[in-house]
């Protein structure tokens, strides 16, 4: 099988670096996208995934390392790149003084689309957003905010999408639908890097990026992930989980105890220490082993982080 | 819970003075802010202005002329030079170089020998009275400073009198001190309005996060100042109309100059205090400072532009801050123009200073226009 030639990385950067002052946010990362790839990039609050992705789009200028995006250099070309990019911010960055169709017509209009109302009548159709066209936008709810803010960076047809925690605070619905846009888009060879807390999110990327520290921590599918990792997951049924879990956080070998619910989970990566505790810890509850979440995975990661 | 918890307040108290700490350049400005206004009061300003520019003509300077113009330094009011030719002192008078023409009529000294009492001539600037009001009052005391001068014959007579003042008190001859303050009002007024309206504007982006966004487009720094002041402009403009359409019909303000070419002046001083707000704005962390400096500014370009206060009557140095503002121009131009009826060719001096310190902050704001979040 052969690899995706360097011409098809959309993304293709080395070592950056960037610091605030005293504080290095980024610490020498090194990231390749391939062309129509949804990358998701995932790490604690202040692990530099925003700081990242404003690299990426010429917002910020790197300390050290280089790269392109889209071919173009990341620090010399960024006003061609812009031009080809669409990023949504983290925060809502439309004017919520404006209605919908203004602020979309005011982002074609900075594109210099051809035909603006044209552009923005076709899109305002494919994103389902032709009833709250003559809305303001800041009294659109959360959901409806993102897709509008979706909305205004696909507009002038980007080649590259970079989504900085598209979904935070949106509901389940709206988020789906929102990332059945996002795929809906990539099948027509749009490269996306986005950045989420969501675990479910992350298993709908076709490759995820854990980020600590600056650093690309580990990377693959969602799959390759939990195999890597090894992680070795149960789970008990049966009333006193409270109990039960606050026992074996402290239990050696275990990793994470979490409660969903009625269930509980201990993951660890030590099978017969994690077999031990949960003998140990006594309890009525039914045991039996479940496969591993992406979001244990993500736990353990963080608790190595800490550690 | 009480009504007043000390605890609480004390908590209240706290964070306050840390919010306050936290933002070094707005106290700064709050303790620069009376220290300037001080200085300003203190020493620049004067209601009894002396030194001011006067200009000479004499024929053929004799003995009781340069008596007569001694007299006039010794006042203190009077600073005198010599003028070439009545045109020379018609453009300067005009341009507000000069605010005093005296003028003595030829064959001067005979004809205080012959007793037939000459009239010296003192054209006066009339457009701000008060400039102008002590200085032409201390003319009356002059009346017998050519007594020892005089011939033995005509000494310790009283009557007739050796010569006479007649004042001419031009473009304002009834010296109504409402046409001086109506012009500088509209640029007062104007300076205010259009300052505020900009200082805001790249602050507001930052603020709201809007900014990221228009940054993460393709747009030129040059774009987004232009596209805030334009529409400004016009709003600036009704303000001048409406101001104009007051003082013409309510405070009965002559027009002796073309309203055409007020509109065409008024619109570059306009654009320079839209300028000068969004320089604030891009230089400014947050709104809070931009409205500071803002405030910061205006009180100097009001009082050292001589809307209140005469600006022959400032020291030098006050005149020289003066020189370097909008607003001290532009507030010449439009009494010039409104009262002297002033055109093109006189108002150029005060015209250009007005450009290139448009030119001048937008150089600034677009220099400090962050294209990155950096």
């Amino acid at each position: 099988m052969n690899g995706p030639k360097p011409e098809d990385y959309v993304i293709d950067v080395h070592d950056l670096r960037k610091d605030f002052g005293t504080l290095r946010v980024v610490d020498g990362l090194s990231l390749r996208v391939a062309r129509g790839e949804i990358c998701g990039f995932l790490g604690a609050n202040g692990s530099g995934k925003t700081t990242t992705i404003r690299m990426l789009c010429g917002l910020l200028v790197p300390d050290a390392g280089h790269g392109t995006c889209l071919g173009l250099d990341i620090i010399r070309d960024a006003p061609r790149i812009r031009r080809q990019v669409g990023y949504m911010t983290q925060r809502f960055s439309l004017y919520e003084d404006l209605t919908v169709r203004e602020n979309l017509e005011l982002v074609a209009g900075i594109y210099e689309l051809s035909d603006p109302r044209g552009a923005v009548d076709a899109m305002l159709d494919r994103m389902e957003l032709r009833g709250r066209a003559s809305q303001l936008a800041g009294q659109l709810s959360g959901g409806w905010k993102q897709r509008l803010a979706l909305t205004a960076c696909v507009l002038h047809r980007p080649a590259l999408l970079l989504l900085d925690e598209p979904t935070a605070g949106v509901d389940a619905r709206a988020r789906r639908a929102f990332w059945d846009l996002i795929h809906d888009m990539a099948g027509g060879g749009l490269t996306v890097l986005v950045s989420t807390h969501y675990m479910d999110e992350a298993e709908r990327c076709a490759r995820v990026v854990y980020l600590a520290g600056g650093r690309i921590v580990v990377q693959g599918s969602a799959g390759e992930l939990l195999a890597r990792v090894g992680l070795v997951t149960f789970e008990g049924t049966g009333d006193g989980v409270e109990d039960a879990v606050r026992r074996l956080r402290e239990a050696p070998g275990v990793e994470a105890a979490t409660v969903f619910g009625r269930a509980l989970h201990v993951a660890g990566m030590d099978r017969a220490r994690l077999e031990e505790a949960i003998h140990a810890q006594g309890g009525g509850l039914a045991w039996q082993e479940v496969p591993p979440r992406l979001e244990d995975v993500f736990i353990h990661l963080l608790g190595q982080e800490d550690g | 819970m009480g009504m007043l918890s000390a605890r609480r307040l004390r908590a209240l108290l706290r964070k306050e003075w840390l919010q306050v700490r936290r933002d070094p350049m707005t106290l700064r400005l709050i303790i620069a802010l009376p220290v300037m206004q001080l200085l300003i009061f203190g020493y620049a300003i004067n209601s009894n202005p002396h030194d001011l520019p006067t200009g000479v003509l004499m024929a053929e300077p004799s003995r009781y002329e340069r008596t007569i113009v001694a007299a006039l330094r010794n006042t203190g009011y009077y600073r005198t030079r010599l003028v070439r030719s009545e045109a020379e002192a018609e453009a300067d008078i005009a341009e507000g170089r000069l605010l005093f023409v005296v003028d003595f009529p030829p064959g001067f000294d005979r004809a205080v020998d012959r007793g037939e009492a000459p009239s010296v001539l003192v054209d006066t600037d009339g457009t701000d009275p008060t400039a102008v009001g002590y200085a032409t009052a201390a003319l009356s005391g002059l009346g017998d400073v050519l007594a020892r001068d005089l011939p033995p014959a005509r000494r310790g007579m009283a009557l007739p009198v050796p010569f006479r003042f007649v004042v001419h008190t031009r473009y304002n001859p009834e010296q109504l001190t409402v046409l001086n303050v109506v012009p500088g009002l509209i640029c007062v007024v104007l300076m205010m309005s259009t300052l505020m309206l900009t200082t805001l504007a790249i602050t507001r982006e930052r603020e709201r996060g809007t900014m990221e966004n228009l940054l993460a487009m393709p747009v030129r720094p040059v774009e987004v100042m232009l596209a805030k002041i334009a529409p400004y402009i016009g709003i600036g403009y009704l303000q001048v109309l409406v101001i104009l359409l007051i003082a013409v019909l309510l405070l009965h303000l002559p027009v002796h100059g073309s309203i055409l070419l007020l509109f065409g002046v008024l619109g570059v001083f306009i654009a320079s205090n839209l300028a000068l707000g969004i320089t604030y704005s891009t230089l400014a962390a947050n709104q809070m400072q931009a409205q500071q400096m803002a405030q910061f500014t205006m009180l100097p370009f009001m009082l050292l532009s001589g809307f209140v206060f005469p600006f022959q009557g400032m020291p030098r140095w006050a005149r020289v801050i003066g020189e370097g503002m909008p607003t001290t121009h532009a507030m010449r131009i439009v009494r010039g123009v409104l009262l002297k009826g002033n055109g093109l060719a006189e108002i150029l001096p005060d015209l250009w200073p007005i450009v290139l310190f448009t030119l001048c902050t937008v150089a600034v704001a677009v220099r400090f226009y962050r294209e990155t979040l950096d």
